[in-house]
């Protein structure tokens, strides 16, 4: 794991964010470095959402900064945030119904920030080819959990260095899910960084380097896996498990 | 969204066919009516690329189309020759700065507030040509002359005769409809068309989807204003009709009628729409009711439109096998 010495990939300093009146995030504190792989965890409606929009402009905070190696992007817009090497994948899949497959993973293809062209589309393929054999079906036609690898396909394409999955194996099939932790192991290892919300902390723990728990909109832990599995009352307490 | 299978393209080709084949057998008041059908289907295709594609429900389309047709007849309109090339580029140029300013203000909002912009823009320019005694008041302003196309001194068209006006704004409706099936199949026609499934979801990949709508307002405003262009020079003349809500609203009709989100639905919803107009009156002089009866039928039993029909038909004689997106 990386130590907070060197410039951090993505930072954010006491974020609050509103929707409207409601005050949902309370001063988050969080960081992840470059290749590292974290974990947001928290009981529903504590804010792990909210915190995903935040740090990537769709839901702006009122108050609080995000910086980008380094560089102020706290008042950047959606895009131009993803443009700095970030993709994002929803809780809601994210798929466009109205194109096929094909054309999802080709309309979001680029080169990441410094010109890396690693993730083509063989490659993805390579790594999802279930894919392959659904190339001209509309997004709409596709199940649950080939959505799923759609979006995640989808968000390699952009050749980020950071990638954020909200609720990545939410209502999957447990042989989907299987394949999908299978798919965010790889993705570990190829040094893309990625901050994971997940309801499976069995599975998410032996996978981050590190872990936020959220309640009520502020960190009210963060630790290393094993300090967190060898901890259950933090479990009891913040997660309900 | 549809994709293309071989029975739709079997039958678009044989609609060009018929429209090939038509001026031979028609008589001259219905060539000049399916002319008239042709500049109106480029209009429509234009506002579908808006409403179809992008997600935009512009209710002021009219007003580039009315743009389009008196920019040729103020500049041009008192010229013994027109230059074609010239008033082309012209009017085109023009037209384009007009929806990129009237653009670059709807894009910032949507859903009804975008609706009700359109709308105001296109009264806007309508009450200034209506009450502008020099462009022709609410009386509208007559042309001289057609255009010329002309190059090097030898004439290519002659679109005194209406056979060749006739091929010419078939060859512009095919050409148009070449170009946006060729745009769309583009990864920017994928932005567009994913834009109108989720904006949202557009943006968290990156995309600056205000410029992405933009574009495709200016580029659905310059075809509009194109069909405004042949419209006037067709009929050597121009209306405030032309940019009112009236216009706007029919259009809308006719893309909803043929099928929203295809190129060749509001070709078709063109052509039934205009067609009964012409036919109905005929047989009784309630055919208004008559033709909203027809438009209620399609909307609550037809939710695709005439293309929808067309493509669930065409679906049986085929297996669904890749193919390019619907042109």
């Amino acid at each position: 794991m990386n130590t907070g010495s060197t410039t951090p990939l993505l930072q954010a300093e006491g974020l609050h964010t509103y929707y409207g009146d409601s005050h949902i995030l309370r001063g988050i504190d969080l960081r992840i470095e470059a290749g590292e792989t974290v974990s947001l965890m928290g009981r529903n409606g504590m804010g792990k959402t909210t915190t995903l929009r935040s740090l990537i402009g769709l839901t702006p905070p009122r108050e609080g900064r995000i910086r980008i190696r380094g560089r102020e992007a706290t008042r950047l817009k959606p895009h131009q945030i993803i443009r700095q090497g970030i993709a994002f994948v929803p809780e809601d899949r994210g798929i466009f119904p109205n194109l096929s497959v094909l054309e999802n993973l080709t309309m979001a293809a680029r080169s990441g920030p410094d010109g890396r062209d690693e993730w083509t589309l063989k490659r993805v393929l390579e790594l999802f080819p279930r894919l392959g054999q659904r190339l001209t079906h509309m997004g709409n036609q596709l199940s649950g959990g080939e959505q799923q690898m759609l979006t995640i396909a989808r968000a390699l394409m952009t050749n980020p260095d950071l990638i954020i999955l909200d609720e990545a194996t939410e209502g999957l099939a447990p042989l989907i899910r299987l394949e999908i932790w299978v798919v965010i192991r790889h993705i570990k290892s190829t040094g893309i960084a990625s901050i994971i919300v997940d309801k499976d902390i069995n599975a998410l723990l032996p996978i981050c380097d590190r872990n936020y728990i959220i309640s009520k909109g502020e960190v009210v832990y963060h630790g290393r896996s094993r300090e967190l599995m060898e901890n259950p009352e933090l479990h009891k307490q913040y997660l309900g498990v | 969204m549809h994709t293309v299978t071989r029975p739709i393209i079997v039958f678009l080709c044989l609609c060009l066919l018929l429209l090939l084949l038509f001026p031979v057998v028609g008589s001259s008041f219905y060539t000049g009516l399916v002319t008239k059908i042709m500049i109106l289907s480029i209009f429509t295709i234009s506002l579908d690329l808006l409403i179809g594609f992008t997600g935009l429900v512009s209710f002021g389309h009219a007003a580039f189309f009315g743009i389009g047709a008196y920019l040729l007849a103020i500049l041009f309109g008192n010229l013994e020759q027109i230059n074609y090339w010239w008033s082309l580029t012209l009017t085109l140029s023009l037209t384009g700065v007009a929806a990129l300013l009237v653009g670059w203000l709807c894009i910032r909002t949507s859903g009804v507030y975008f609706i009700m912009l359109t709308l105001a823009f296109a009264q806007m320019f309508f009450y200034f040509f209506f009450e502008s005694p020099h462009f022709g008041g609410d009386d509208g302003i007559f042309m001289l002359n057609k255009p010329q196309i002309t190059l090097a001194t030898r004439q290519l068209v002659d679109l005194d005769n209406e056979h060749h006006f006739y091929y010419f704004v078939l060859a512009w409706l095919v050409g148009v409809y070449l170009f946006l099936s060729m745009i769309l199949r583009a990864p920017f026609g994928h932005v567009l068309i994913a834009i109108k499934a989720n904006e949202q979801r557009v943006r968290a990949l990156g995309y600056s989807t205000p410029h992405y709508k933009l574009v495709s307002f200016v580029i659905a405003g310059t075809i509009a204003g194109l069909a405004g262009f042949l419209e006037a020079a067709h009929t050597n003349f121009v209306t405030p009709a032309y940019l009112g809500w009236h216009e706007s609203g029919m259009a809308i009709m006719m893309v909803i009628l043929g099928g929203m989100g295809t190129l060749f639905g509001p070709v078709i919803g063109t052509f039934i729409v205009v067609l009964l107009q012409d036919f109905l009156p005929e047989f009784t002089e309630h055919w208004k009711l008559i033709m909203g009866a027809i438009i209620i039928f399609v909307v609550l039993f037809l939710p695709n439109g005439i293309a929808g029909l067309i493509f669930s038909i065409s679906n049986r004689f085929s297996s669904r096998a890749p193919g390019g997106r619907e042109g």
